[in-house]
């Protein structure tokens, strides 16, 4: 079939969550219906709309009864994109995504998405097929013991044993993703217990005795970090996901004005307060600004809210924030003390932490402390980004990227330098925006989490900016993006190389180039093969041109950036190092 | 991480679990994947239905069991975690040792299991089964007594251990009730 009837077959494709006719609990209540269609119904009941996945022997019952459903099926290209499209879904709506996949593959291609969302607590459940009960435990045809290869990367699971256990787990797996630290919740269902049939019932509230999220903080905790804060002189606000997560943007904010204090985030903690505030530092850690760790290295105060000391925010941990007494605010107890010794750990869902410790902090002004900070500055680094060469340049790609798109757009990032680079560049200044892979740093993130991002927020304009070795992983979802007409704009930074791997192998391993030099396809070609457009850019001047082309364009649009194949991420904290030994240029500090 | 910190011991952890399939899986799991070190585990009904009571034994200094033990309460099936060492508590195991005998030495051996309390569980002309109970310490000290003997097969089931006193811990209703304060040596 060519490629343009193709599309205009799949262009008359309705998307069902448009024309819902939602079945409320009630009507359900009791209906006799088979396990596959209370699936459905359960998790329309828990508010999905759309299901990111791919068929297969075990759950052919369950895509028997998804197109009577009201959810919206996106037929993915490998179940890791499914689990991933999952991924950028909740990151960008704060609703849970939901994947769906078969049993043995299928189930486990779905790992590497769930531990993603295990790292970056993000709400994901997933529903895997497994074989007919009468097989489990007998290596039968596409079984594999996923709950149990699961288990640590996920929340918790489940195997659920028969058709009215369906409904109730499927609710409290919802329960469990979205609530206290979210996380991917996997659900298998043999595939006989999607064919018996039980009458529906959806428990009415989620009591589980083991599972009691810590919301609201102790007030003597409170009171001590209230009198830590007002009596430092040199403190600094380490921002993390948790803000994003609890909603906590606005008792963020007035927190940071009444403090005064300035704020520094983490590679998630970004977009959660307005990187263009005048107390905004950006990112801290591995490729964190010089101002930025070199105050870590001088504050008397580090207040923590929502982050876990991620080894890459940390550097090494025994010098990092010598000098600082420590404040630790996080909805997970487990987290306290974990990497970094806390002087108050605050245990508690970050928004009730802030409204609470408004009532006890004054009103400052650390202008000084500021100034101090803002002169750590590496002038010459920031100079040297202003000067632009003839061929694109990844800094100037990532900052033309935010200034076209006005900074509204919602990012997504693979992983690499060219996620460092937007990281330290774009400028973030909305929460849910940058959708990027931080704790397992999942190379072909990029591609798929763009489509859970346009499919959850079909009015934003969505970028991914990607890497060539990053892409070449989840290409093939190209092929989503055609199928669904996703106004996608994939930039994908081509250097010809793995450039993060290269950069170490330069820096720390005697530029011994092993294995990183990557061969990619035409990626011109490869776009419209799919049946998307290709833009290519090899010169400075065309970068704007390209990004405003490809946002006139419907539908996926593939813009390759040639860049220099060894530029590299500046600064770098080697690894090992304290943060403040950071980098800066070749043979420097 | 710092030179302060107190040298690593074992601890003994009371842990009521939900008696659910795959509970003890999920608990070695995480353990084994936090880098934490069991010495011993056991697992059996405790006196509430629905709840099972596992008695661990791990290796680490006071800040690893902490985060064993906050560690331990993200999954779901785990109630309740107690630190029982260094409070007033007894902790027993037992232990079934089959022992080399013959005829001129059959009375020494049953003397020196007589000193432990040990019963006679099984004999035959070349064996002695004898089962002995109590504080690992003791089982040690019994064990060095009739190794001379010559100890052809040895099983022990690790402790299992609780608080002296009145003092409990139970859930009721989804809550956790102390009384008379023993659980808050884990706070």
């Amino acid at each position: 079939m060519a490629v343009a009837q193709s599309r205009e077959l799949l262009t008359r494709r309705p998307r069902r969550s448009e024309q819902r006719q939602l079945r409320t609990v009630a009507e359900l209540e009791g209906v006799r219906m088979t396990g596959a269609q209370i699936t459905c119904a359960a998790l329309e009941a828990e508010g999905a709309d759309l299901v990111f996945g791919y068929p297969g022997g075990a759950v052919i019952p369950l895509y028997d009864a998804i197109p009577s459903s009201n959810l919206h099926h996106v037929l993915v290209r490998f179940e890791q994109w499914a689990a991933l499209a999952a991924d950028g879904y909740a990151r960008a709506t704060g609703k849970v995504g939901v994947c769906i996949a078969t049993s043995g593959p299928g189930a486990t291609n779905l790992v590497t998405g769930l531990a993603n969302s295990q790292l970056d607590s993000v709400p994901v459940v997933a529903i895997t097929g497994q074989v007919g009960q009468a097989l489990i435990g007998r290596d039968a045809f596409q079984e594999t013991d996923i709950t149990g290869i699961t288990l640590p990367i996920t929340k918790h699971n489940y195997l659920v044993q028969s058709a009215d256990e369906i409904a109730p787990t499927i609710k409290e797996a919802f329960y469990l993703a979205r609530s206290g630290r979210p996380g991917p919740v996997l659900v298998d269902i043999p595939k006989n217990v999607f064919q018996e049939s039980a009458k529906f019932h959806m428990p009415g509230e989620i009591n589980r005795r083991g599972y009691q999220p810590s919301l609201l903080p102790n007030t003597r905790q409170i009171r001590l970090a209230g009198e830590m804060i007002n009596a430092a002189k040199k403190p600094l606000i380490m921002a993390g996901h948790g803000i994003m997560i609890s909603g906590a943007g606005q008792e963020f904010e007035r927190f940071v004005e009444r403090t005064g204090i300035p704020v520094i985030f983490t590679l998630l903690g970004q977009g959660s307060f307005p990187e263009s505030h005048r107390l905004s530092l950006g990112l801290m850690g591995m490729h964190g600004h010089r101002e930025v760790n070199m105050a870590l290295k001088e504050c008397d105060l580090l207040v923590n809210i929502g982050a876990r000391f991620d080894d890459r925010a940390t550097g090494k941990v025994s010098t990092f924030a010598p000098n600082a007494r420590v404040v630790h605010c996080d909805i997970d107890p487990a987290e306290i003390g974990k990497n970094v010794t806390t002087d108050v750990p605050v245990v508690g869902d970050a928004r009730e932490v802030l409204k609470l410790l408004l009532g006890e902090v004054n009103e400052r002004d650390h202008s000084d402390w500021l100034a101090w900070i803002l002169a750590q500055k590496d002038v010459a680094l920031r100079a040297a980004l202003n000067d632009r060469p003839d061929w694109p340049e990844p800094y100037t790609i990532i900052k033309e990227i935010a200034r076209v798109t006005n900074g509204e757009a919602i990012y997504c990032t693979d992983v690499g330098q060219h996620q460092m680079w937007a990281a330290q560049h774009l400028g973030l200044d909305h929460p849910r925006r940058w959708l990027t892979s931080g704790g397992l740093g999942t190379m072909g993130y990029g591609l798929p989490a763009a489509v859970g991002a346009k499919m959850g927020m079909p009015e934003s304009e969505v970028w991914t900016i990607i890497g060539d070795g990053g892409f070449q992983m989840s290409s093939n979802e190209l092929a989503t993006c055609v199928q669904e007409q996703l106004d996608i704009n994939i930039a994908v930074i081509n250097n010809g190389y793995l450039g993060m791997v290269r950069q170490w192998q330069d820096l720390f391993h005697q530029k011994n180039y092993s294995e990183v030099e990557i061969l990619g396809p035409d990626f011109i070609k490869l776009a419209e093969a799919y049946g998307a457009t290709g833009i290519r850019v090899t010169r400075d001047d065309e970068i704007v041109p390209a990004i405003e082309r490809a946002r006139s364009i419907p539908g996926p649009v593939l813009i390759e950036f040639v860049v220099e194949p060894e530029a590299n991420v500046w600064p770098i904290v080697p690894p090992g190092a304290s943060n403040s030994d950071m980098m800066l240029n070749r043979g420097e500090e | 991480m710092d030179s302060a910190r107190p040298k690593p011991r074992r601890h003994t952890l009371v842990v009521l679990v939900e008696d659910h399939p795959g509970v003890l899986n999920r608990v070695v799991s995480l353990l084994r994947r936090r880098s934490f070190n069991i010495h011993t585990i056991t697992v059996g009904a405790s006196e509430q239905p629905g709840i099972s009571r596992m008695t661990l034994v791990v290796e680490g200094d006071a800040q690893d069991v902490e985060q064993a033990g906050k560690q331990l309460y993200k999954l779901m099936e785990v109630l309740k975690v107690t630190d029982i060492t260094d409070t007033n508590s007894i902790s027993h195991e037992l232990v079934l040792v089959k022992v080399a005998t013959k005829t001129q030495n059959r009375q020494e051996v049953m003397l020196a299991g007589q000193i432990y309390d040990a019963k006679f569980v099984d004999a035959t002309p070349s064996s002695l089964i004898m089962e002995v109970t109590g504080s690992p310490e003791r089982i040690d000290s019994f064990l060095n007594m009739v190794k001379p003997y010559g100890i052809r097969e040895l099983v022990r089931t690790g402790p299992v251990a609780m608080s002296r006193g009145g003092g409990t811990v139970q859930i009721r209703d989804g809550r956790i009730e102390r009384a008379n304060g023993v659980a808050a040596a884990a706070d």
